[in-house]
């Protein structure tokens, strides 16, 4: 259906290609899977699938791309348009209209498809992604899993025989990203579309796919095999599969079904034993509270009642779905956004009073989108400027990034690090005032595991060193990680709150995959099952 | 009353522009505020519940600045009329070259009350336009536009979506500097967001871009490069005729044939010109919105209000234009005041708004953000 032929991509400006000699045949009906580092040339390897590089990002594409027949050297983006429909990563930036329905329309408009056809296969994708509720409703007022599905409707409705999708679960909750993968999977297997997608969150995707393509970045070949054969051998795996290897399962299980059938004897060996935990100060509390925090917009209520208290050293996790007020509250905590009743103490203050560096010297929060906080041209120029903001000797900021992500070049615009890079840049600079309250809104979004994996212990390390952390994210495996505390939000209200060991593995939307695996036992990571065993154990389990 | 559904947004138009048409011929202040009231009604009746839709509020105080503006020049150029003196100032005497330009001087009533009724018409005029555009969705407009034109208009749609979103960044980044302990008011604040804001502006747009081009946006299909060229030369080459056209009928001194013929000429060629583009795009609409009965009402009271104005002028009915000179209370003209009314009625036919479409009761007022206070 789709083949590279000797593929090699430059982008205009660039000294090394993006891409180099990609060879690899995608047949008609399969799942494909797209993995890699961030910056890899993920986004790139998708975007030549339909066109869009180079055609309309410039730069050069020696070797051919031939999706069905057509090659994209000589067809652009808009005429393989019937052929190839492509979501992008922020479903919202590709809608053209305003409504559900006219968004499903607007494909088929281009394309010229006669006004009944046009009817009926809208009603069609409605039922299909299961958006017949919501067909007049605006899109802005969409959750993100139904704008999700609404983008991947709005390309399917124009029947394409290929499905591109950049990170199509990356910013859902558990149960929007099971929609979406459920929605997929139903196309792959009743209609035979052909659909690849990037996606970093693997413990989410790789037991749906038929086939996983890496794209390794640097100077090395793009490689692609099945999903066992890759995931034996790969630097990046998801919990499931490290497990596996840990205990040396044969067949290699991709699934958490597959893998409670092989977990019995590791069940029976772990009966008795605790995993170790971290220290946690609890009694300490009171270094920043809400009580009976109400906040409003317009009619909606964002935040009903919240009462919640955080202790120094301790990392709390603030989990629900998206629209259950996380990111709300919080903004209250660093008094942004609408004020309503309860009270607010961080520090002994009430934020909405603070400002300039004696804010920065009690709470810091690293938003959805950090990149909002920089403003300069080049690193070296944010860390000094975050230094004069907030207050503290000049070189503070550079120190601690230079701790943190050694690798950041000073002269580098912030617009071109990765996401991860720029990430620790903010919280770098949201560090410098040393805030006793950190706040993380999503830290995870569009990260890979190598970085995921260094936040994990950047956080860590800052919980040791007496900072509370408090993190809103739909990542469970981060949060079995690290966090000490788990408060569940629902509809604005408090729903659960309590270890994360208690609280995680008796939700199922919750659970990180260890602990499915290995329930009713509560044990949430690798590492913990890991430190658990001895040496000789783990030889014996693996012989 | 009807199903409900979306009125044809042509019809707002019509009947919008007819409102103003309407207020373009009186200078009456009374007439003038009863087409505002007009206007208001049927926007708050009709209006639905979406960004663009809030542009009613912009439009009118945008009406009260013209309005301010246009009493200030008065008072500072303007000639004097009148006698009756509210309050002496001191005058400059321009050179004689500048002959009718006056600075300061005594202000009269008479040339105060001019000023203002005359920026409210303009305003009036501008509130018509603000109406149409709150009722009307510019997307379901576009969907009106003529094939050929219809690149164009989404040009113009984009930019209007982007507006709204562009105001929505300017909050976001000011949260961002309270983030980072900076000031969230004054220049230095402004200066700082204004790139942010304009790159995070155009990111979308090459992503919408990018997004629209895979969709199929702007394909050709089988269309020959030849016949695309002529129809271009043929809408070119109209819109110039209709130009020349136009110049010859204002012209006093042009000759007779390049008056209207040549604008008929014009526009006929143009008109073919956007036929023959539109029959060579490959464009499909799904559910156009129809013309039915209460298109016809709602376009049909526009066009209604705008021809008692024009037939009230015609028959030279006193207090379609208000004395000033002496100052009078205006009088209020039967027909004009008919028509003010049937320009209301659209609140009453026009096919209601879609359940999904219609406006939350408004919920009491929550104090605003920090943020914005300081700001």
């Amino acid at each position: 259906m789709i083949t590279f032929d000797d593929v090699t991509i430059t982008y205009p400006g660039a000294s090394t290609p993006t891409l180099t000699h990609v060879d690899l045949v995608i047949p008609e009906g399969e799942l494909v899977l797209v993995v890699g580092r961030t910056g890899s040339g993920k986004t790139t390897l998708l975007r030549a699938i339909n066109g869009l590089v180079p055609h309309f990002t410039g730069g050069t594409l020696a070797g051919r791309v031939i999706v069905d027949g057509r090659d994209t050297a000589t067809h652009p983006p808009r005429e393989l348009a019937d052929l190839v429909g492509v979501v992008p990563q922020d479903p919202m930036s590709g809608f053209v209209t305003d409504t559900v329905e006219d968004e499903l329309a607007y494909g088929m408009e281009c394309l010229g498809i006669a006004p009944d056809v046009m009817r009926r296969r809208v009603e069609e994708t409605l039922d299909l992604l299961g958006l017949a509720d919501i067909r007049q409703r605006p899109l802005r007022s969409l959750s993100g899993g139904q704008r999700q599905r609404v983008a991947i409707g709005a390309v399917l409705a124009a029947h394409p025989r290929v499905l591109v999708l950049d990170e199509p679960t990356s910013a859902l909750d558990p149960g929007a990203a099971e929609e979406v993968l459920a929605a997929l999977q139903r196309l792959v297997h009743d209609l035979g579309v052909t659909v690849v997608m990037a996606e970093h969150r693997l413990e989410r995707v790789v037991q749906y796919a038929d086939m996983v393509v890496v794209v390794p970045g640097g100077d090395q070949r793009v490689r692609s095999g099945t999903p066992a054969e890759i995931m034996r051998s790969a630097p990046i795996a998801p919990p499931v599969v490290e497990l596996g290897r840990l205990a040396g399962w044969q067949p290699l299980p991709l699934s958490v079904r597959d893998a409670r059938r092989a977990a019995g004897p590791l069940r029976d060996l772990l009966v008795g034993r605790t995993p170790h935990l971290r220290a946690v100060p609890l009694k300490t509390r009171g270094l920043a509270s809400t009580d009976d925090l109400v906040v409003r917009y317009g009619n909606h209520v964002a935040l009903n009642h919240v009462s919640i208290d955080i202790a120094k050293g301790e990392i709390v996790a603030l989990m629900g779905r998206n629209g259950a007020g996380k990111s709300t509250l919080l903004n209250a905590m660093v008094g942004v956004g609408p004020r309503g009743t309860g009270r607010v103490r961080v520090d002994g203050a009430d934020p909405v009073a603070l400002s300039g560096a004696a804010l920065l010297r009690s709470v810091g929060l690293v938003p959805q989108e950090p990149g909002d906080l920089l403003e300069s041209t080049t690193v070296a120029d944010e860390c000094r400027a975050s230094d004069r903001d907030a207050e503290c000797a000049p070189g503070t900021t550079r120190a601690l990034l230079a701790l943190m992500a050694p690798d950041i070049e000073d002269g580098t615009h912030p617009r071109d690090l990765s996401e991860g890079q720029r990430l620790l840049l903010v919280l770098c600079v949201i560090l410098a005032a040393r805030p006793p309250l950190l706040l993380l809104d999503e830290p995870t979004r569009g990260l890979d595991y190598p970085t995921k994996a260094r936040l994990a212990r950047v956080l860590t390390d800052l919980a040791e060193a007496g900072h509370a952390v408090m993190l809103a994210t739909h990542d469970v495996e981060l949060v079995a990680e690290v966090a000490d505390r788990v408060v569940i939000l629902a509809e604005g209200e408090v729903v659960a709150d309590g270890p994360t060991t208690e609280v995680v593995t008796s939700s199922p939307m919750f659970a990180p995959q260890v602990a499915k695996i290995l329930s009713p036992e509560s044990w949430l990571t690798v590492d913990q099952v890991a430190g658990a065993m001895t040496a000789d154990e783990l030889d014996g389990v693996a012989g | 009353m009807g199903d409900r559904r979306w009125l044809h947004p042509g019809a707002w138009w019509v009947w919008a522009l007819g409102l103003a048409a309407a207020a373009s011929r009186t200078t009456n202040p009374l007439l003038l505020l009863l087409i505002i009231t007009a206007a208001a009604v049927v926007v708050s009746a009709r209006r639905p519940d979406a960004p663009w839709a809030r542009s009613f509020g912009f439009f009118v105080r945008l009406g009260l600045i013209v309005i301010v503006v246009r009493v200030a020049v008065q008072v500072l150029f303007g000639a004097e009329i009148g006698t009756k003196v509210l309050i002496e100032l001191p005058g400059i005497g321009l050179p004689t070259w500048l002959a009718g330009v006056r600075l300061g001087g005594d202000l009269t009533l008479e040339s105060l009350l001019m000023a203002l009724y005359d920026g409210l018409r303009l305003a009036t005029i501008l509130i018509c336009v603000g109406a149409a555009n709150s009722l009307a969705s510019p997307t379901r407009l576009l969907k009106s536009v003529p094939a050929a034109l219809y690149e164009l208009g989404v040009s113009v749609v984009v930019t209007l979506t982007f507006t709204p979103q562009l105001v929505a960044d300017v909050d976001r980044l000011a949260t961002a500097r309270r983030l980072r302990g900076r000031k969230t008011s004054g220049p230095r604040a402004i200066a700082g967001a204004a790139i942010p804001v304009l790159e995070g502006a155009l990111e979308r747009s090459v992503m919408l871009a990018a997004a629209m081009d895979s969709r199929g946006y702007g394909r050709r299909g089988t269309v020959s490069a030849s016949a695309r060229r002529t129809s271009s030369m043929l809408l070119l080459g109209g819109l110039v005729a209709a130009c020349i056209g136009t110049y010859g009928l204002v012209s006093a001194d042009a000759p007779v044939l390049l008056g209207l013929p040549m604008l008929g000429l014009g526009i006929a060629v143009a008109v073919s010109g956007v036929w023959l583009a539109g029959r060579a795009s490959v464009r499909t609409s799904y559910r156009p919105d129809p013309w039915r009965a209460p298109e016809w009402l709602v376009s049909g009271a526009g066009v209604v209000a705008a021809g008692t104005f024009a037939l009230a002028g015609w028959l030279a009915m006193p207090g379609l234009t208000a004395s000033v000179d002496p100052p009078a209370w205006p009088q209020l003209p039967l027909l004009a005041l008919a028509g003010v009314l049937i320009a209301m009625t659209p609140a009453l036919t026009a096919s209601p708004l879609p359940l999904s479409a219609v406006p939350p009761p408004r919920a009491p007022r929550t104090p605003r953000s920090p943020v914005e206070v300081t700001a």
